[in-house]
């Protein structure tokens, strides 16, 4: 199997997109060209294109988006994909991209994340989203991602003794860290009493789904987020060092939450992280930053502690000594996350990825990790159902 | 008739209104938002902190601008009756204005919500102050309100479950009316409209300074 790397990134600021979705996919996937060297037209040297998106028919109406992406970028006549795994459809974009290198099919693969939610209300985001659920144990009901989230961020809380403090730690250390990241969707640093403690807290960071308030939970954004990928065989042709994708696992759950038998588990985020750290040949204690989904504030609790950085039950404390900020044992969400970078679902898998590649090159500016040679990214789809784990890894200097 | 006579004849008779009393919010980073009402006197910075908006396309922020510039006008000069403006301020700078109308002892018109400063949900704060004034202080049933732009309607028309009247003709044309009534108010009000008074002097006294905003995020480049 070849080895695959990353020499291009590309990422435009999530928010609300004042262009057509094509175009949107089309400013990432551009950056990300420029960044690796490659000229679109005749010899550009793209064999694959792979759009991952989650509700470009539903929302956005539009279908083929990958072929029509290949030929707006002057890149045929490359093979061209859209993938769609829900919130981890980015990931499961670059996988299949690095299964095309790795198998000799490609020598240079384009993935690019989009995705334009806020042209529907938040209520009809919200519906849409909801629609991976299981469709008669879960939609019918009226369950949404926030409604889950909810009752499995109480579970935790009864379990693990978690405040509702702690998760609005969490949003407040990404926030802080979208600051120094252009493309975040939120630039503002909520006060943890602001919007916990004092007398206005409820009016002003109300309940969504109770204990969850507005910001222990992601907004819904626009943006795209692009990526080259190539075989490391081929990697002096670009502009870049490659960083390394050395680890990918992925691993699904019921459908249905209520059939998992512990509740409080993301079984499938433990089970992917073992298999990218194994296919890596590193451990836990090996990373040195990471991008986990935290679409909802309680997931990057117990995501650490499920790939294995803090022991069950010990993720909240983690974030109340400031473990998890830069500068701390194990920085996480370095870009913001989920929580202050924004959501825009097919694109937060590739997302994750830039930051992790700027992270290892060295380009992360007020957020840089000093140092890192080594990130993992959890991209989670449904409520756990589908998770897929990445390792990226610095070459050595 | 002298013109000076003809002009004072021309401005409508003003009802006497209680006052509303100033009020400060703590928003999400910290910051303190004093919420105070206007003086006629008070008009012409609004105005500039309003003017640069009316070309902001984006979001409607364009007929809002304009509208509110023209009903902030007609105030300072005596062509609209029992108009009031309350204005947001952070540190003294102006970030949001709120303006309506006490159409009678019962009814009350909203005209206007502006969020200047974008983010912290500064619009959805001073809509609950001016509803607050209407229903809680001026004693008035219901209020009357449209929604020009998209934002407002699910912030105002869905948030807070108003009533659709499209029969009755709101004051700012065909756009279909909605109506937030006592019943309404009441069960949304707990949940909505924060602030705690009374405000400090010094905090009311930096509110009343105005600041005119410097930039503005719906104007990429603009600097005052």
């Amino acid at each position: 199997m070849r080895e695959v790397g990353i020499v291009g990134v590309g990422h435009t600021k999530f928010g609300k997109s004042g262009v057509p979705f094509g175009h949107l996919l089309s400013l990432a996937a551009v950056e990300a060209l420029d960044d690796a060297g490659i000229i679109p037209g005749e010899g550009h040297g793209v064999d694959q294109v792979i759009v991952a998106s989650m509700g470009a028919g539903m929302i956005n109406r539009q279908h083929g988006v990958a072929s029509a992406l290949v030929d707006s970028l002057n890149l045929r006549p490359a093979m061209a994909e859209t993938v769609e795994n829900g919130p981890a459809s980015g990931a499961s974009a670059v996988k299949l991209a690095f299964m095309a290198i790795a198998s000799g099919m490609a020598d240079v693969a384009l993935v690019v994340g989009g995705e334009m939610m806020r042209v529907v209300s938040g209520w009809e985001a919200t519906d849409f989203v909801a629609t991976m659920l299981h469709p008669e144990a879960e939609y019918n009901y009226g369950l949404t991602l926030p409604a889950l989230a909810g009752m499995f961020t109480r579970l935790c809380m009864e379990k693990y003794g978690i405040a509702e403090t702690d998760l609005a730690r969490v949003a407040v250390k990404n926030h802080a860290n979208a600051m120094h990241n252009p493309v975040a969707h939120i630039q503002l640093v909520p006060d943890l009493a602001a919007i916990t403690t004092d007398e206005d807290a409820l009016i002003i960071n109300p309940y969504v789904a109770e204990p969850l308030h507005v910001y222990d939970v992601c907004p819904v954004s626009d943006g795209s987020a692009a990526l080259v990928l190539c075989a490391l065989d081929i990697a002096a042709r670009f502009k870049h060092k490659p960083i390394k994708i050395a680890g990918i696992g992925q691993a699904t759950d019921t459908h249905a939450v209520a059939e998992r038998a512990v509740p409080t588990d993301l079984l499938a985020v433990r089970l992917a992280a073992a298999k990218a750290y194994a296919m890596a040949g590193l451990q836990p204690e090996d990373v040195d930053v990471a991008e986990l989904h935290d679409a909802f504030a309680i997931l990057e609790i117990v995501e650490a502690e499920e790939v294995g950085f803090f022991p069950r039950g010990q993720g909240h404390l983690a974030v109340r000594s400031g473990a998890t900020e830069i500068g701390g044992k194990i920085p996480i969400n370095t870009s913001g996350g989920l929580k202050a970078k924004g959501h825009p679902l097919g694109a937060t898998g590739v997302s994750q990825l830039v930051e992790l590649t700027r992270q290892l090159r060295g380009e992360a500016g007020g957020r840089q990790v000093v140092g890192a040679k080594t990130g993992l990214a959890v991209n989670f789809g449904g409520f756990g159902n589908n998770v897929v784990a990445t390792i990226l890894t610095k070459g050595e200097e | 008739m002298q013109i000076d006579k003809l002009e004072q004849s021309l401005r409508p008779a003003e009802r006497e209104k209680p006052p509303y009393p100033a009020k400060y919010i703590t928003m999400a980073n910290g910051q303190k938002l004093v919420v105070h009402q206007a003086v006629r006197e008070d008009v012409p910075v609004l105005l500039e902190a309003v003017r640069p908006l009316i070309g902001v396309a984006k979001d409607f922020y364009d007929i809002v601008a304009a509208r509110l510039y023209a009903e902030l006008l007609g105030w300072y000069r005596f062509r609209v009756k029992d108009e009031y403006c309350l204005v947001g301020t952070i540190d003294g700078e102006i970030v949001g204005i709120v303006n309506g109308r006490e159409v009678n002892a019962d009814v009350g018109m909203s005209y206007h919500t502006m969020a200047i400063r974008q983010g912290l949900r500064i619009g959805a704060q001073l809509f609950a102050a001016k509803m607050e004034y209407h229903l809680d202080f001026l004693g008035e049933q219901e209020v009357w309100i449209v929604a020009e732009s998209p934002n407002g309607f699910k912030r105002w028309m869905i948030e807070y479950e108003l009533e659709a009247r499209p029969q009755t003709w709101h004051e700012l044309g065909g756009v279909p009316t909605y109506v937030l009534t006592q019943a309404l108010w009441q069960k949304h009000k707990g949940a909505k409209c924060g602030g705690r008074r009374p405000v400090s002097d010094e905090l009311l006294q930096t509110a009343r300074q105005m600041i005119l905003p410097q930039t503005y995020a719906q104007l990429p480049g603009w600097r005052r």
